[in-house]
């Protein structure tokens, strides 16, 4: 019995899980604030080229059915789009000329 | 040079003549006693959007609200009869706050049979009136039939909840939307059901947040990054025009053509927009809403992208021409901070991948919304500095320059019939 917590196609991201497995924006945003551009970077070129095949993987599910494993993949996704403005867009964690503004998601869609 | 027509008399703000185009002062954003007639002439006399039916899913469904700047808090609920009503939050006894979990200041929702206060037990139907008194035969002269929380005007329109605190309201909710924003009356918005909700507390004056979303004018310089990553996109020289600007009473709004990135080849686009298939102005996949969209639109510009309704005093209604709705609040907590709220509300997603660009519109959102909220406190301090006591606004900006006359004629308005009312 092996204790990989995403679906077995997906198993070289399993390292990226434990960090990124987050169900929720406010655990995601925090995730992306805490980390280095180094850690950001390394987590978006492991996954975005598979990720057209992780969204490949969910879709095979409904979207409130999904076995513990895709689900875990569908939140690595989540966290995927969340790290990609890090990456592709502001080069930083953090959003370009934001000041101190702070903006809650206080609600979300759920599954 | 122009790319579009405006109307004959050669901007959109003359074309509106008792705008004027001079100067515009903004103390009405840094004055403390402005900000208490403000609460009085306009948050007690307009209708205030306070949520969705969708909030109400079944008879026995409420929320509460919070509306500092008018302290007052809400209940809205829909009770046994399927009647949507608005109390206020406070129980008849003593005055306890009735509803709340966590702490009296959070909002919160649920679904009740009765609401039953806190603190000395009393109970309520979900019609306000009282039916339970605990220990009523220690009472003076009770009438436990004629106790009732107290109401508030309450209506909706095309599924948008509005409460009005004024004793009697001038205009039924109806005749205060007008034609403009009434006719968007038969748009799909009850389709679109799967909601994202944000909340900021921002050091500005609220009118200075509403004026951030009514000009597009500050988008190539501060969003310099969303039209892509090319350097040509991210030129913030960029020259934005509004394709329609128009006003109705209080009222008013403006079409844009938006960006259709789903027809830009894919070296303009960012990796994830392309993964997603989307991005700021929503998924590019919407639903089929059917041909015709009610007062989307009006002027029926070419290549149509967005339309920014502004409904006086505090609601923004953005609708995307891919099929997916915004609104914004903005809830005034003093004269130089308040809470911004942002709700995304989409028709539910059918798969993953849906879902996924519904995700990455929400992230969009809340990316350049931070850039938006980041200038904030920058301009309030600004205006408070008070090195100029009156500012310049283009014809992009019209509807600023509108949003603060009809403030201003509002708090005219009420201070003339205080001066006129018989004294007491
Ligand atoms: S204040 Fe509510 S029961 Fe006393
Ligand atoms: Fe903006």
């Amino acid at each position: 019995m092996s204790d990989a917590l995403l679906p077995q196609e997906f198993a070289e991201l399993e390292r990226w899980a434990a960090t990124w497995c987050l169900a929720t924006e406010p655990e995601r945003w925090a995730q992306r604030m805490r980390s280095s551009m180094a850690e950001l970077r390394a987590f978006y070129d492991a996954f975005f080229p598979r990720a057209e095949e992780a969204i490949a993987h969910c879709d095979r599910f409904p979207l409130d059915d999904m076995p513990p494993e895709a689900e875990r993949l569908f939140q690595l996704l989540h966290s995927l789009l969340m790290v990609s403005y890090a990456v592709e867009v502001w080069k930083q964690p953090a959003v370009v000329h934001c000041g101190s503004a702070r903006i809650d998601r206080v609600l979300e869609p759920r599954p | 040079m122009a790319r579009f027509q405006k109307p004959a008399e050669g901007t959109w703000t003359e074309h509106y003549p008792e705008l004027g185009r001079g100067l515009v002062s903004f103390d009405d954003s840094i004055s403390p006693a402005f900000y208490e007639r403000e609460r009085e002439a306009i948050f007690k006399r307009a209708w205030l959007y306070v949520g969705r039916v969708e909030q109400l899913t079944r008879n026995g469904s409420y929320f509460t609200k919070e509306l500092p700047g008018v302290r007052t808090a809400l209940i809205v609920t829909r009770d046994m009869n399927g009647i949507v009503r608005a109390f206020h939050n406070v129980c008849r006894h003593r005055g306890n706050k009735l509803l709340w979990e966590g702490t009296p200041r959070d909002e919160t929702r649920g679904s009740a049979r009765q609401f039953v206060c806190k603190y000395h037990g009393w109970r309520y139907g979900l019609d306000g009136a009282c039916t339970y008194v605990h220990q009523a035969s220690e009472f003076f002269d009770l009438r436990k039939d004629e106790l009732r929380l107290a109401p508030l005007h309450c209506d909706t329109w095309a599924g948008f909840v509005f409460v009005n605190l004024a004793r009697e309201p001038r205009q039924t909710l109806r005749e205060y939307l007008g034609p403009m924003v009434g006719a968007l009356e038969g748009y799909p918005f009850h389709e679109m059901t799967e909601r994202y909700s944000f909340r900021a507390e921002n050091n500005s004056n609220w009118k200075v947040f509403s004026d951030a979303f009514q000009e597009y004018y500050h988008v190539p310089p501060l969003h310099t990054h969303q039209l892509g990553p090319t350097p040509e996109a991210q030129n913030p020289e960029y020259e934005f025009e509004g394709a329609h600007y128009q006003l109705d009473g209080p009222h008013r709004m403006v079409s844009t053509s938006g960006t259709h990135k789903h027809h830009w080849p894919a070296e303009h686009l960012y990796p994830s927009e392309a993964l997603t298939r989307s991005g700021s102005t929503g998924p590019w996949d919407g639903p089929d809403l059917g041909a015709t969209l009610p007062g989307v639109n009006p002027s029926r510009i070419p290549r149509w992208g967005i339309d920014n309704f502004q409904v006086f005093p505090n609601l923004e209604i953005l609708i995307y021409e891919r099929g997916w709705y915004v609104t914004y609040r903005y809830w005034p907590t003093s004269h130089n901070t308040h809470v911004f709220e942002g709700d995304l509300h989409f028709v539910p997603a059918r798969n993953a991948r849906e879902r996924l660009a519904h995700e990455y519109a929400a992230i969009t959102f809340k990316e350049y919304g931070l850039q938006d909220c980041g200038t904030l406190d920058g301009t309030q301090m600004g205006l408070e500095q008070g090195a100029f006591r009156s500012f310049l606004l283009n014809d992009q900006e019209i509807l600023v320059r509108h949003f603060h006359k009809t403030v201003g004629d509002w708090v005219d308005a009420y201070a003339r019939e205080q001066a006129a009312a018989p004294a007491r």
